[in-house]
């Protein structure tokens, strides 16, 4: 059957889109393992980044430029393959989410890292000469001015996130992607079952994008 | 009585450029001293060192008791002990007036919050502001804010204030409001060295001035030395800026 003899749906009913749909979940809460675990991380990092011990801020340096310059399908491969190699066998959703930490707590850590780079000098020497410690300083001071700098890129960086844990269907993790390549094996039609697929990804990330646009506009005219 | 501040022979270096040669100063307890000069002369500087903002590359500063150049000072001590106010205020924005006084009150002193808030609503009565003690900075003028930055730093109970340079960022007539607390600040015994560009509230008010140029002290004295200026170095300085 040609999918013109099959008609627009074809095969395709209502059992798919229910099967679909309850995926989206699945790709939901792998992002928000990733987000979660590499926010954790992330300010990990941050924090070693900024540190003033050289050693401690030469590792994270060395950690964000390794990971970024590693692809997360590699690093998919290297946690999920890997670790069962010498026994550590992962379920594919724990897998999955340990090399996405890895990988946003690297972008992340670089991100927040700008944040408070971008805080002016003479807020940390007033909060110092108010003998304040460095780290209630930050805390106190730096943080939360930093914040508000951080949450455009931040939710920006959430949207490829989304996208990004469509990787883990590689490693038979059954989100959004793989969902839609199981339906497809059964019933192939390719055009159909990924634009439905593409379309779920849009509505997901498109709210989380025009949001980061608009605290970005926010926060320009605050600063203008 | 053993002074309070003092500086002996302090050099210190930026790169290559000699900002500070050999600078030496004492300073009594409750006197109020104006350190006037040219831009480049090591005034702000010589300022920095004595809260540790810069490291000496030799000779001893000691204030309120503590060695300041020792690498092993107690900066949190220090800083308690010594009170800066910058000229860009440098308030915490996201706080409110209030909150930016009580912060250090609260996580240095360890005071409880109605304490601290006790301690903030007193200090800024002292600067006239009173009612502005829930406004956030961006709503207050220039003037207010830098009122708002001195009584931050008085709330602290420091033994010595700073001041560098705290009305070039304002207008004229902003300045004159920020000075007034100064002025019953000196007048309440307060110690405090203020780098200033006013030179008619530093003869009226200062105890002693100190003119330096080149990196070094070069004429010190009463407020009426502005009128006999004893080095041709002084003359000019005030030809130039009156």
């Amino acid at each position: 059957m040609t999918p013109l003899e099959t008609g627009l749906f074809g095969n395709f009913t209502a059992v798919h889109l229910a099967y679909l749909f309850k995926s989206i979940g699945w790709t939901l809460l792998l992002s928000l393992l990733a987000f979660a675990l590499g926010a954790v991380g992330g300010f990990g990092v941050m924090l070693a980044r900024i540190s003033p011990r050289r050693w401690l801020c030469g590792l994270a340096m060395v950690y964000i430029e390794g990971i970024q310059g590693i692809p997360l399908l590699i690093l998919l491969f290297i946690v999920y393959y890997g670790l069962s190699l010498y026994g550590y066998s992962l379920p594919a959703l724990v897998a999955a989410g340990l090399a996405m930490m890895l990988y946003v707590s690297a972008y992340l850590g670089d991100i927040w890292r700008g944040c408070i780079d971008a805080m002016p000098r003479p807020q940390w020497e007033a909060a110092e000469c108010l003998a304040l410690t460095r780290w209630q300083t930050l805390r106190l001071v730096i943080v939360p001015q930093a914040l508000r700098l951080s949450l455009p890129p931040t939710v920006g960086f959430l949207v490829q996130i989304i996208k990004m844990t469509s990787l883990a269907s590689v490693i038979g993790f059954v989100e959004l992607t793989r969902a839609g390549q199981v339906i497809n094996n059964t019933i192939f039609q390719p055009f159909l079952i990924f634009s439905l697929v593409g379309a779920f990804y849009f509505v997901l990330c498109y709210p989380l994008s025009r949001w980061s646009e608009a605290m970005e506009r926010k926060l320009n005219v605050a600063h203008r | 009585m053993s002074p309070i501040v003092s500086l002996r022979e302090v050099h210190k270096t930026f790169g290559v450029n000699p900002v500070l040669k050999g600078v030496s100063f004492e300073v009594s307890k409750g006197e109020m001293i104006a350190i006037i000069g040219a831009s480049g002369s090591g005034k702000s500087t010589a300022l920095r060192c004595m809260d540790r903002l810069e490291t000496i590359d030799s000779g001893s500063i000691e204030v309120a008791g503590i060695r300041v150049d020792d690498p092993a000072v107690d900066l949190k001590q220090l800083r308690r002990e010594v009170g800066i106010v910058f000229q860009s205020y440098n308030l915490f924005p996201h706080l409110t007036v209030a909150a930016n006084i009580m912060l250090a009150l609260r996580h240095v002193k360890h005071q409880t919050k109605a304490q601290a808030r006790a301690t903030a609503l007193q200090v800024l009565e002292k600067v006239g502001l009173h009612a502005k003690a829930d406004a956030y900075p961006e709503q207050l003028s220039g003037g207010q804010q830098q009122r708002v930055a001195i009584a931050r730093s008085l709330a602290m109970a420091p033994q010595v204030m700073l001041f560098d340079e705290v009305t070039s960022a304002l207008d004229p007539q902003l300045t004159g409001e920020v000075l007034r607390v100064m002025e019953d600040l000196a007048a309440g015994g307060m110690t405090m060295l203020l780098v200033t560009h006013e030179m008619a509230f530093a003869r009226r008010v200062a105890d002693r001035i100190i003119f330096m140029h080149q990196g070094k002290v070069w004429e010190t004295g009463p407020g009426e030395m502005l009128d006999q200026p004893r080095t041709p170095e002084l003359r000019a300085f005030l030809d130039n800026g009156l």
